[in-house]
C-alpha cells in the first residue's frame, strides 16, 4: 500500500504543477454499474486514465454511478463544471450521453463500446472480430485433437461477434476443427460466475477440446482454470491474462479500452480529438494477440509466424472477416 | 418484550430522530476513519439534496419510490404480515405497464397513461396475492414465499427480456422506447409552460400519486371497516377469527394492496424515467421500503418523512461521491446502513430513555395540578 501512496503524493505534485501549465484540460470519466476495479472493461479505462495523469501530470475527475438514474446526473454535473473531455464506459451509457451531448454542444464526449452520432461525440469502437480471428486461428494450430471451445459470457451481439470471428480463424487454419460454443447467461450475472464458467469449459474439454477461449469477463477466471487443471490450454480476453496460468494460456486476445481512454484524454490534450466514429482493429492496434515471457514457450517460431501472416493479411484486407453485428448472422 | 409506552407525537418524531442522530454520529466517525472531514461531508451531503432545485428534484424523485414501498410494507405490517416481496411486486407491476404501452402504442397519453398505471398496480397486486393466498390458506409463513417470489419474479422477468421482449439487435436486455405518450408528465417539463425553469430531473407527477397513495392508506387503515379488520388481524390474529372477521379475505386483500402499491415503483421508473422495461429496474428500492417502513413506524406520515430522508441519502449521497473523490459509492452505502441499523434494528435502544426523560416531566407535572 505505501507506494502507492507515494505514488500518488508523487502524481497530486505533478497535478499542482501541470494545472498551470495545462488548465484548458479537464478531462473525467463516468464508469459503468460494474465499478471502477471489475478486473475488466472498467479497469481498463482506468489504467489508461492513470497512464494520462502519470505522464502529463494532468489530474482527472471520476464518477462510479450506482443506478440508472445517475448516469445523466454524472455526466450532467461534470459538463456544468466545465470538465472536457468525458468518457462514458460501455455501451448503456449511450441514452444519457446523446441526451446530455445535445445539452453541452461545446463539451466533448467520448463513448466506448457504443456509437452515439452527434456533432460533439467521439464514438470508439473495437473490431473485436479481427483480434479472435487471430487467436482462432492460433488455437486450431496448437490443437492436437482439431477441437477447441468458445465459452461467452452474456449473450448478447458483442459477445457473439467475438464467437463468430473466433469460429472464422479456425475454420481458416483447419476446415475441418469442430468449435464447441457455450454462453454462460442471458443476464449481467453471466459476466461474474466462474464456477458455471469452469464446467462450461470441462464439459468442452470432455468433448476433447483442447483450446477454449473466453470473451466472459469475470466468468472467465473459471474457464482458464478448467483449463489448466486440465492440462489443457486456455485463450484470455481484454488484459493480458498470460500471466493468470503461466505456461496454460496459449495468448489473450488483447482489447485496448486503456488506449482508447488515453488517447482521447491526449487528444484533446493536444487540440486534436475529434468527434464521430472511431474504429480500432488489428491496424491501430485496438486489439492484438497477447505474446510474452509466459506464453512464450507455447508460441513456437511456426505459430508465431502463422498469426503474424493473419494480422498482416487482415489489415491489408486479403482477409476479409465477417462482422456478427452488421448483419447478425455468422457464415461458419 | 413489550416496548416502553410514549405518546404518538414522541413515537413518530423523537425516537426516530435520536435514531437518525445517532447514525450521523457512528458515519462520522467512520468519515473521520478514512481522513476526510465529517462536517464538510455533512455539509455536502445536505447541500446536495436540499441546497438546489435540482438536488431536492432528485431528493423527491428518490423519495418517491421510497414512499411507495415503504407504504407496502407498512400497510401489510398493520396486518402482521411481513412483506419482503415488494422488489419482486414491482418488478412484476413493471411487465404489467409495459405490456400496456407497447400493445396499445396509439393511444393518447390521457386514456394510455391510467391504463399503464392500473395495469402495474394490478400485476403487483396479483404477485403479492399469491403468498397472502399461501399464507392464509396453507399456513405457508409470507416472510419466506414473498422472498422465493422475488426470485421468481428475477427469473421470470431476465427470460422474458432475453427471449421475447428485447429490441430486435440491442445489447441490453430491455425492450424498445414506450411511445412518447406512455411518460409520465416531469415537473421541469410543467413548471417550463409557466415559465419556470426547473434543472432537468427525473421528478415526475408519480411523486404526487405517492403522496395521494399516503393519505389513501391512512383512509383505508383508520377510517373504514376494512382497515379495522386489518388493524385486528395485526394485533392478535385467532380474537380477530374469533370476532368473525374472516382472516383469509383480509389477508388476500391487503396483500394484494401492499403489491398494487408497490407497483408505484414501476410507475414512477418505468413510465416516469426509464420509457422501457429494462433489467433490475428495481435496484433494491423495494428492500429499502422495509427499512423506510420500520423507521416510519408503518404509519403514512412516518413513511413519507423517512422517505424524504432516505430520499435525501441517495442524492446527498452520490453528490458526496462526487464532490469528494476519497468517499466511494460504497462508503455511502456504510452511511445508509448506519441509518438502516439504528432506525431498524436498534430502534428501541433510545425508546425506553426518552420514555424516561418524558415520564419524569410528566411526574414533575402531577403534584403540581394537585396542589392547585
Amino acid at each position: 500500500m505505501k507506494p502507492v501512496l507515494a505514488g500518488l503524493a508523487v502524481a497530486v505534485g505533478f497535478m499542482a504543477a501541470g494545472d498551470l501549465a495545462q488548465a484548458e484540460v479537464k478531462p473525467a470519466i463516468v464508469y459503468d454499474l460494474g465499478g471502477k476495479f471489475d478486473k475488466s472493461f472498467n479497469e481498463g479505462v482506468y489504467q489508461g486514465a492513470e497512464k494520462f495523469k502519470i505522464e502529463t501530470g494532468i489530474a482527472y475527475r471520476d464518477f462510479e454511478i450506482q443506478n440508472d438514474a445517475q448516469r445523466e446526473q454524472g455526466f450532467r454535473r461534470f459538463a456544468r463544471d466545465g470538465f472536457s473531455p468525458i468518457v462514458a464506459v460501455g455501451f448503456s451509457q449511450a441514452s444519457a450521453v446523446e441526451k446530455v451531448a445535445a445539452e453541452f454542444p461545446n463539451t466533448q464526449f467520448t463513448i466506448i463500446d457504443m456509437v452515439v452520432d452527434k456533432p460533439n461525440v467521439q464514438s470508439i469502437v473495437f473490431r473485436e472480430h479481427e483480434g479472435s480471428f487471430v487467436v482462432g486461428l492460433m488455437a486450431a494450430k496448437a490443437s492436437k485433437t482439431g477441437k477447441v471451445g468458445f465459452v461467452g459470457g452474456m449473450d448478447i451481439p458483442l459477445i457473439r461477434k467475438f464467437a463468430c470471428g473466433y469460429v472464422q480463424g479456425v475454420k481458416y487454419a483447419n476446415k475441418s476443427a469442430d468449435v464447441f460454443q457455450n454462453m454462460t447467461g442471458t443476464t449481467g450475472a453471466a459476466w461474474a460466475d466462474p464456477v458455471k464458467g469452469g464446467e462450461l469449459a470441462r464439459s468442452q474439454i470432455e468433448r476433447g477440446a483442447d483450446v477454449v477461449y473466453h470473451a466472459a469477463g469475470g466468468t472467465g477466471l473459471g474457464v482458464l482454470r478448467a483449463a489448466a487443471d486440465a492440462g489443457k490450454l486456455g485463450i484470455g480476453v481484454d488484459s493480458n491474462q498470460n500471466a493468470l496460468f503461466p505456461g496454460k494460456v496459449l495468448t489473450s486476445m488483447l482489447k485496448r479500452v486503456d488506449v482508447a481512454a488515453y488517447k482521447s484524454f491526449a487528444e484533446a490534450k493536444a487540440g486534436t480529438w475529434k468527434p464521430g466514429l472511431q474504429v480500432l482493429g488489428l491496424k491501430e492496434e485496438g486489439v492484438a494477440y497477447a505474446l510474452d515471457d509466459n506464453n512464450k514457450s507455447l508460441v513456437t517460431a511456426d505459430l508465431k509466424a502463422a498469426a503474424d501472416q493473419a494480422v498482416a493479411d487482415i489489415i491489408a484486407g486479403k482477409i476479409q472477416v465477417h462482422d456478427y453485428m452488421s448483419d447478425s448472422k455468422c457464415p461458419m | 418484550m413489550r416496548a416502553a409506552k410514549l405518546p404518538v407525537w414522541a413515537d413518530l418524531t423523537l425516537v426516530p430522530l435520536a435514531n437518525v442522530v445517532a447514525a450521523f454520529f457512528v458515519s462520522g466517525l467512520v468519515v473521520l476513519a478514512i481522513g476526510e472531514n465529517p462536517f464538510n461531508a455533512m455539509r455536502v451531503l445536505i447541500s446536495g439534496s436540499l441546497g438546489s432545485l435540482e438536488g431536492i428534484s432528485f431528493t423527491l424523485y428518490y423519495a418517491t419510490n421510497f414512499i411507495f414501498t415503504g407504504l407496502s410494507v407498512a400497510l401489510a405490517y398493520r396486518a402482521g404480515l411481513f412483506n419482503i416481496g415488494a422488489e419482486g411486486q414491482a418488478y412484476l407491476a413493471g411487465l404489467g405497464a409495459a405490456l400496456v404501452c407497447l400493445s396499445l402504442p396509439g393511444l393518447p397519453a390521457i386514456i394510455l397513461l391510467p391504463l399503464a398505471i392500473v395495469a402495474a398496480g394490478v400485476f403487483g397486486a396479483i404477485w403479492a396475492m399469491i403468498p397472502g393466498w399461501l399464507q392464509a390458506k396453507r399456513g405457508s409463513h409470507i416472510v419466506i414465499t414473498t422472498i422465493m417470489f422475488n426470485w421468481i419474479a428475477t427469473s421470470l422477468m431476465a427470460w422474458l427480456l432475453v427471449n421475447s421482449m428485447r429490441a430486435p439487435g440491442s445489447m441490453q436486455p430491455e425492450t424498445k422506447s414506450f411511445p412518447p405518450a406512455a411518460l409520465m408528465p416531469k415537473f421541469d417539463g410543467i413548471l417550463s409552460l409557466f415559465g419556470i425553469a426547473v434543472p432537468s430531473s427525473p421528478l415526475n407527477v408519480s411523486f404526487l400519486l405517492a403522496l395521494i397513495a399516503a393519505a389513501f392508506v391512512w383512509l383505508l387503515v383508520w377510517r373504514t371497516r376494512l382497515g379495522y379488520e386489518i388493524r385486528t388481524l395485526g394485533a392478535n390474529a385467532s380474537a380477530a377469527d374469533y370476532a368473525g372477521i374472516g382472516t383469509t379475505r383480509v389477508i388476500v386483500i391487503t396483500m394484494g394492496l401492499s403489491g398494487m402499491l408497490a407497483g408505484g415503483l414501476a410507475v414512477n421508473e418505468v413510465l416516469g424515467v426509464q420509457n422501457r422495461l429494462l433489467l433490475e429496474f428495481t435496484s433494491g428500492y423495494g428492500f429499502v421500503g422495509i427499512a423506510v417502513a420500520l423507521m416510519g413506524r408503518a404509519h403514512p406520515v412516518g413513511v413519507v418523512l423517512a422517505s424524504l430522508l432516505f430520499g435525501m441519502l441517495y442524492q446527498g449521497g452520490a453528490e458526496l461521491a462526487f464532490d469528494q473523490p476519497r468517499i466511494t459509492r460504497d462508503m455511502i452505502v456504510v452511511i445508509q446502513g448506519l441509518v438502516v441499523l439504528f432506525a431498524g434494528a436498534l430502534e428501541g435502544m433510545f425508546r425506553t430513555p426518552i420514555a424516561a426523560v418524558l415520564g419524569l416531566f410528566r411526574r414533575t407535572d402531577e403534584p403540581d395540578s394537585r396542589s392547585a
